[in-house]
């Protein structure tokens, strides 16, 4: 019964799922970190996509910068974009129930979804990276490369950050802060300027993830929603690990494309859309905490 | 070295906890805080290193001075730079990290790598026992190792005074003994000050030069540990022995009748 075409099927599924779960991987980084220092579940995670997104897409097209420039300029922004808004929305709650971060989250993504079209207007930009647009034939494998960028610089952030919390003090110092806020001030960790880079860090991470992501998909307010794909991600994989984020969205990217491949001819498509809530759930059900979470360590 | 002068200490903006205390810790000393449940002495540490505002509290009158510099109004990193470090009640180290982390958690505000290292090293001549468990999850440790890491990762801070809060609390009567004798050692080799809340007050008037008693948020006695030891009170409530010197049990003591003694 062996296939050599459904071999080969599978394996350009595998292939691209994989590529695409690093992206979402990339994406479910900035959630992580800020969840990481700060306790707080961001629900704005795609707003900033999408807004980094729309700093990229006006810098080349309505700028008409160079790439590398708008790539430069989008960083800052979101840099920028994250401290504001630590200092403006989010420090005066410290202290609250984490519930009204949250909810500040979810109000904050109403907001830049209503805001973003009305300052950058409502159609479809596209970012063009200044690549070959020809998918890249390897053996029986079209590989786009758009995603093998992206790929690329989510392992190459994924990496970076992963040193940085394991090895740097700064790193240490922002899960000190993470694991326990009035110690850490003790320990003279100033709390709030962590918290402001964590937000900041988010940002970076938005950044880069809105020019790859946008200049796969275009750039609108629909873009927001790759935000949604986070949750699964970061479910499976912990909501405070990088490494579960990496697994997450690796699980994820293949779960979804296998599905695609495999089930929408069958059902008549949409798989891909349901297929890793279904997960998701299946997760919370049997591991709540995630593959790679810490588990609330009971002994005192 | 640190002269805290007639503080109130408000939570919540309406409750009133410390009602105008006043003590003084004098250089190279070990000076010891007691009192009962609630009296407010752990209250009285967060005063002074500057963690009462996580938790909704502030010093409303009087000043805390640090070798005559005013430092109640500073932030809590700011305090550690300048030297004071606070050791919690009920260890808090850093569950998730590593011993190691928590130790380069703890050197923070210490400016350059080498001397977090040294800091490390210092650390674990103290207490060996961590460096052996140097890679293991703190939340793993065992109450005794846990203490020894909160102090050690106090020690990391390179401290001239430290606050430490009921170091005793859970752990058997030998380990406490050790880490007694670490903190004298503290004292003796290293040129800090200590400031000891307890609730063993028998073992803490032993190590410490001065005690305070504190109750209902006021210092109600004060004295040399020696004097205090000889104190009647103190030996009826807090070291449970009649006036003979006979080991009391705690139920016989009229804990109203004291209390009102003090007060007067
Ligand atoms: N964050 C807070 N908000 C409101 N009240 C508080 C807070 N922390 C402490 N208190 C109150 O202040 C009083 C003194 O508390 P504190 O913890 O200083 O006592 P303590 O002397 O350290 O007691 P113990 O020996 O039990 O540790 C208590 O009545 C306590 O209920
Ligand atoms: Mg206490």
């Amino acid at each position: 019964m062996f296939d050599w075409f459904e071999w080969e099927f599978t394996l350009s599924l595998l292939t691209n799922g994989v590529l695409i779960g690093l992206m979402y991987a990339l994406i479910a980084l900035g959630f992580v970190l800020v969840y990481k220092a700060t306790d707080a579940i961001n629900f704005a995670q795609g707003e900033f996509v999408m807004l980094a997104a729309f700093f990229g897409a006006v810098m080349l097209l309505s700028a008409g910068a160079p790439f590398w420039v708008a790539v430069l300029v989008t960083l800052a922004g979101m840099i920028a974009f994250g401290f504001g808004l630590e200092r403006v929305v989010l420090r005066p709650l410290i202290g609250r129930p984490i519930v009204s971060v949250i909810m500040a989250t979810i109000g904050l993504a109403a907001v830049l979804r209503g805001v973003a079209p009305l300052v950058f207007g409502a159609e479809t930009r596209s970012i063009v990276m200044p690549v070959e647009d020809a998918p890249i034939i390897w053996g029986p494998l079209f590989i786009s490369p758009i995603q093998l960028i992206g790929a690329g610089v989510a392992v190459m952030f994924l990496a970076a950050f992963t040193w940085f919390f394991l090895k740097s003090r700064m790193g240490i110092a922002m899960r000190a802060v993470a694991d326990n806020q009035q110690v850490a001030m003790a320990m003279g960790i100033n709390v709030e300027r962590y918290f402001a880079l964590a937000w900041a860090m988010a940002g970076v991470v938005s950044a880069l993830g809105g020019i790859v992501w946008g200049s796969l998909l275009g750039v609108d307010v629909h873009l927001a929603l790759i935000g949604l794909k986070v949750f699964p991600v970061v479910i499976l994989g912990g909501l405070d690990s990088i490494v579960g984020a990496i697994v997450g969205g690796l699980i994820i990217g293949i779960v979804e494309n296998i599905a695609a491949g495999y089930l929408d001819p069958v059902v008549g498509g949409g798989t891909k859309d349901f297929a890793p809530y279904v997960l998701m759930i299946i997760a919370l059900m049997v591991r709540p905490y995630g593959i790679f979470g810490k588990r609330q360590i009971e002994r005192v | 070295m640190l002269t805290i002068n007639n503080i109130e200490v408000v939570y919540d903006g309406v409750i009133l906890v410390l009602k105008g205390v006043s003590l003084e810790v004098r250089d190279g000393s070990i000076t010891t805080l007691l009192g009962a449940n609630g009296a407010g002495k752990t209250t009285t540490l967060k005063a002074i290193s500057g963690v009462l505002r996580a938790e909704r509290g502030e010093v409303t009158k009087g000043s805390i001075e640090l070798d005559g510099k005013r430092i109640d109004r500073f932030a809590a990193y700011d305090i550690v730079s300048h030297g004071v470090v606070q050791v919690f009640e009920g260890r808090r180290v850093f569950v998730n990290l590593t011993v190691e982390e928590n130790l380069v958690a703890g050197g923070h505000v210490v400016p350059n790598l080498p001397k977090v290292r040294a800091g490390i090293e210092r650390v674990y001549s103290y207490f060996p026992r961590l460096k052996e468990r140097r890679q293991q999850q703190a939340g793993y440790l065992s109450g005794g190792e846990q203490q020894m890491l909160a102090i050690g990762r106090a020690l990391m801070s390179d401290p001239k005074l430290i606050l430490l809060d009921e170091p005793s609390l859970g752990l058997a009567p030998m380990l406490v003994e050790e880490i007694f004798g670490i903190v004298r050692q503290f004292v003796t080799k290293e040129k800090l000050t200590v400031l000891l809340v307890e609730q063993n007050a028998a073992m803490a008037l032993d190590l410490a030069d001065h005690g305070y008693v504190m109750e209902n948020g006021r210092i109600v006695l004060e004295g040399a540990a020696a004097t205090l030891r000889e104190n009647s009170d103190i030996k009826e409530f807090y070291l449970g022995l009649n006036e003979g010197g006979v080991r009391k049990s705690y139920r016989d003591s009229k804990r109203y009748r004291r209390r009102k003694r003090w007060l007067s």
